[in-house]
């Protein structure tokens, strides 16, 4: 592991019982009595950094602004090309005549437009409800893809240059405004984490917390305003499924995707460069980039491309909580032996992978190593992980609030497969399948693990979604917790109970609680994330698989104390 | 009812308090503080001043614990004790009639009367006021502000004053009496190390030279200091960190014995009976042998020896009389990024009895030292810079005086950095060798 230069006895290993005293090779570290002092602040190499972090947030944030204002650069017009590219056939008369008003007008914004069209469709559908036509009652949403499509002027005829006056721009200063940190000596400073506005939970946070949740609402809700992000991401989408005439367009949730891919590479930069000198760090990072570029973009694009089902192969139910939805199923088993192979893959890697792999790495194999939502909250949300609730009464709620969600996710998913089994959507005559799992999707799947998940990062830190909402983290967490060689060793009594390991667990566990007992932390909700162990100053906390007889669930007070104190033998 | 009151909630008061709640549910215990209002973990002054933590971080227990556990809290400062009356007298008025007493009130930085030291910029660090004073210090006369500042002493206070100036952009000059820095603790290979450490993160080093006199302006405020080396330094900031010296002004007039600190037998009582003492503030009259047979200091000023003198003394309270006898000794540090943990017997300088064994990383900040009796080999002490080293490991082998040869064959089992990180291995061929990452999971 060493270069042998570095043995710096005199007679080498094998007589290292003949060491002298002082039997030293000398000692590379003269040292010069009198230098200059620097004044680091008006060094030239620090100015240049600080100009240059400077300009990269001025260039992140004219990205950003950019980016932002392209959602209202589209004007809007209907046509009945567009009619006859985004509505089924079936539908086409009956909006065609109650669109007649819109087609042809020329709309300044989206607003109006959106405003028209859902009009339009709800007259048609008032007029079958009246009659009680349900069958003809029109459910899907075409005011997305009639939106994309019927936009025009300026934006959509430059979008590729507004993309890199967006995106890229962003892109460019997010990094220029990371990279120059190399220059700084490797090790850990969380220098003014707390006096910042941006990471203590202030002004800048609600901003940045209100931007994210304005964000998922519009994401999951009204996707119809997005369109113009789409517009931008088409080329991408093309040039992933080489041309334009294969496979479908992007909708919203590739651009989500494409972001969200994107937030991760570049902020996972930020980490390596921050936890530089601490190896864990740095290949926990990696891996989290490397399974959100290949396993949740790159290969679903390349299976849809293949005319296969899209399927994220590290992900798994019950955090896949639609994984055995009827229309996913039936989706599957059409695709052959692929699809099948795909069922058996997401079965088995809830049901043998996670009890195997929990019990010899812990929970951290998934959390913090693989799962996106994971690797969002180690990359994105790191500057926000301090903020993460570590009182009792948190602790308490989350036990019950992770758990409920678990067993709201089981029935739920035993309900649907039942109704689809036995072809009936209700059990016991009130159980209504559907109704059960729109209210998870709903409830759990878009508010929770969206909009207060992500959307509270800057306010409440960033595993909000993993610690008290996440069916598959309380599943892993059950295992950790009872079967697993996992856990975070307390280095004796070296404990000072300076509380850093607390502040920056994200997952809001009171680590010091159990360090300065002199006693090894099982939780089942640690993610294994290794921070607690980076930011100790005493190096106190290690995170261990070894023997699980070898946990030590007790104080310690022979190791921490007095030696003719013996409580414990 | 008995009632047990501990002046001072720092480690070893708070320590002791919960120890004896833990036994005892019946004792009332109030706990005298005039500096905060619930404990807090001294240690951790500097990441508060850094932006680290705020303060609330830095308790270890929420507030409701104390009433939960029946441990009331009481902020005044004690004014006298009637060892006659066993009553303490706050400066609120209130008198506290006790059974036993605990003196737990720590140290305060110590001077050296130098010409100028009360002026406005001048301050230790200890506790949460110097804390508030070293935020209105370096904040400074507007609109300049504090550009530069001197720290006085190589010691671990000192570096820490550094670190936490350097964070907010002030340029610190460090006076070290000695030739390397730290070097009462530390050999000269390990001081110069971090020497060179302190010099990349631009701390400049002024080595053999001590403080002569600090300088004003008119406004009463320090513009300068001058060494014994004759220079004067700009410094609109003094750290003054030469080591601290016990709390026990209060007690005069009280009849309780002192000399440095509050005199102490090994059972940490004083010479009145029911009143004890512990932490930084005592001072031992017998001495105090590890449980390795190595003696420690009389007057012990460690975070974890407070926390100890308070484990044992509450067994004393609750009727089991306990002698000390810590394990043995153990400390840790760090000097900006370097991490420092040292076991067992260090001397900076060995014993003519000892010999010594160094390794160092040629380019990291890394470096091992295990000091060990010439004559029969045994290990008596086990330090590292840049390495974390298992506590349990390197006590057993301190204690079972294994030969220096085996230690460096198993040194891997003493290997506690995290996972990724590499470990020296410098006895190849020989012992166990550090198995792989993968090895391990099936070990």
């Amino acid at each position: 592991m060493f270069p042998t230069a570095t043995r710096l006895w005199e007679h080498g290993p094998e007589r290292t019982s003949r060491l002298k005293r002082h039997s030293l090779v000398a000692v590379p570290n003269e040292l010069p009595k009198q230098v200059q002092t620097v004044n680091i602040s008006t060094s030239s190499l620090f100015i240049l950094m600080k100009r240059t972090q400077r300009l990269g947030l001025g260039l992140f944030l004219i990205g950003l602004a950019v980016f932002v204002g392209s959602l209202t650069l589209s004007q809007y017009r209907l046509t009945d090309a567009v009619l006859q590219e985004s509505i089924k056939p079936e539908h086409l008369a009956d909006v065609r005549a109650a669109t007649a008003p819109m087609q042809g007008k020329l709309y300044p914004n989206s607003v109006g437009f959106v405003g028209d069209f859902k009009a339009a469709i709800e007259r048609i559908n008032a007029g079958y409800r009246q009659r009680q036509a349900w069958k003809q009652v029109i459910n899907d949403n075409y005011v997305f893809s009639v939106m994309k499509a019927s936009s025009m002027g300026f934006f959509p005829a430059n979008t590729g240059w507004f993309f890199a006056g967006s995106v890229l721009l962003a892109v460019l200063g997010a990094l220029l405004y990371i990279l120059p940190n190399r220059q700084k000596l490797p090790g850990i400073k969380n220098n003014g984490i707390f006096t910042n506005p941006a990471t203590n939970g202030g002004w800048i946070g609600y901003i940045v917390g209100a931007f994210l949740i304005g964000f998922y609402v519009l994401l999951y809700f009204f996707p119809e305003y997005l369109t113009n992000w789409v517009l931008l991401f088409d080329p991408i989408k093309y040039a992933l499924t080489g041309s334009q005439n294969v496979g479908p367009s992007a909708s919203q949730w590739f651009v989500y995707g494409s972001l969200y891919t994107l937030v991760i590479l570049v902020m996972g930069v930020r980490m390596l460069i921050k936890y530089r000198g601490n190896p864990y760090q740095q290949l926990r990072t990696t891996s989290v980039m490397f399974f959100q570029v290949c396993f949740a973009f790159l290969i679903p694009e390349f299976l849809s491309f293949m005319h296969q089902p899209a399927q994220d192969l590290k992900n798994m139910w019950p955090l896949d909580y639609s994984f055995y939805f009827d229309y996913r199923l039936d989706e599957k088993i059409k695709a052959g032996s692929f699809g099948i192979f795909l069922l058996v893959w997401g079965t088995a890697l809830w049901m043998i992978g996670v009890p195997v792999l929990t019990y010899f790495f812990g929970k951290r194999w998934y959390c913090s190593w693989v799962c996106g939502c994971g690797g969002l909250a180690e990359t994105l949300g790191d500057p926000y992980r301090q903020l993460s609730d570590k009182r009792l009464v948190a602790w308490k709620f989350e036990r019950v609030i992770v758990h409920s969600v678990l067993v709201f996710a089981v029935l739920m998913t035993g309900l649907v497969l039942y109704s689809y089994i036995s072809k009936q959507s209700n059990l016991f005559g009130f159980l209504d399948a559907y109704s059960v799992r729109s209210t998870y999707g709903f409830w759990i799947g878009s508010i929770f693990s969206g909009v207060v998940g992500t959307g509270f990062y800057p306010l409440a830190g960033s595993r909000v979604w993993c610690r008290f909402g996440c069916p598959l983290a309380a599943y892993l967490g059950l295992v950790q917790r009872f079967k697993s060689r996992f856990r975070i060793t307390t280095n004796g009594g070296q404990c000072i109970s300076c509380g850093n390991c607390s502040a920056y667990c994200e997952m809001g566990i009171d680590v010091r609680w159990y360090a300065q007992r002199g006693q090894d932390i099982v939780r089942s909700s640690c993610v294994g994330c290794g921070i607690c162990s980076a930011v100790c100053p005493r190096g106190v906390l290690n995170l261990e698989n070894a023997d699980e007889s070898s946990r030590l669930l007790e104080p310690m007070p022979i190791i921490i104390g007095n030696d003719s104190v013996r409580l414990r033998q | 009812m008995d009632h047990f009151i501990i002046i001072g909630n720092g480690i070893a008061g708070i320590t002791a308090a919960r120890h004896v709640r833990q036994q005892n549910a019946g004792v009332q215990i109030t706990v005298v503080s005039a500096e905060s209002d619930h404990f807090y973990s001294r240690t951790a002054l500097m990441y508060i001043f850094m932006g680290h933590l705020r303060y609330e971080n830095t308790k270890p227990y929420e507030d409701w614990f104390w009433a939960k556990n029946r441990i009331d809290l009481k902020r005044a400062y004690v004014n006298r004790i009637d060892t006659a009356t066993k009553q303490v007298h706050c400066d609120d008025g209130s008198a506290l009639t006790y059974s036993a007493l605990v003196i737990a009130t720590g140290s305060t930085p110590a001077r050296f009367n130098w010409p100028g030291q009360d002026a406005v910029g001048v301050q230790g660090l200890y506790g949460l006021p110097d804390l508030a004073t070293m935020e209105r210090n370096t904040v400074g006369p507007s609109p300049r502000g504090v550009k530069q500042a001197v720290v006085v002493g190589g010691g671990l206070i000192g570096v820490e004053m550094a670190e936490m100036l350097h964070s907010r952009g002030i340029a610190v000059t460090m006076l070290v009496r000695e030739a390397t820095y730290w070097r009462s603790v530390l050999p000269p290979e390990e001081g110069a190390l971090i020497g060179q450490h302190l010099q990349k993160h631009h701390i400049e080093l002024r080595l053999e030279t001590e403080l002569r006199e600090i300088l004003t302006d008119d406004s009463g405020r320090v513009r300068a200091v001058i060494t014994t080396a004759g220079d004067e330094i700009p410094a609109q900031f003094v750290g003054l960190a030469v080591g601290v010296v016990p709390t026990v002004g209060f007690l005069a007039g009280s009849g309780i014995a002192v000399n440095k600190g509050v005199l102490v037998n090994e059972f940490f009582e004083t010479n009145v009976p029911d009143v004890y003492a512990i932490g930084d503030c005592n001072e031992f009259t017998v001495s105090v042998l590890g449980s390795d047979g190595a003696a420690r200091k009389p007057i012990e000023q460690i975070w974890y020896t407070g926390r100890m003198h308070g484990e044992t003394l509450a067994q004393t309270l609750c009727g089991q009389r306990t002698a000390y006898r810590p394990g043995v000794f153990f400390n840790s540090a760090k000097f900006f990024d370097i991490e420092y943990q040292t076991y067992g017997t260090m001397n900076a300088t060995p014993e003519a009895t000892e010999s010594t064994f160094f390794w160092q990383h040629p380019h990291r900040n890394e470096c091992l030292r295990i000091n060990y009796r010439t004559t029969d080999q045994a290990v008596v002490g086990i330090h590292a810079l840049g390495l974390r080293l298992r506590h349990a490991i390197c006590e057993r082998w301190i204690l079972e005086q294994r030969p220096v040869d085996k230690v460096l064959d198993y040194l891997q089992l003493a290997d506690f950095n995290p996972e990724f990180s590499p470990f020296p291995k410098l006895a190849p061929g020989r012992g166990p060798g550090r198995k792989t990452w993968f090895r391990r999971l099936f070990a």
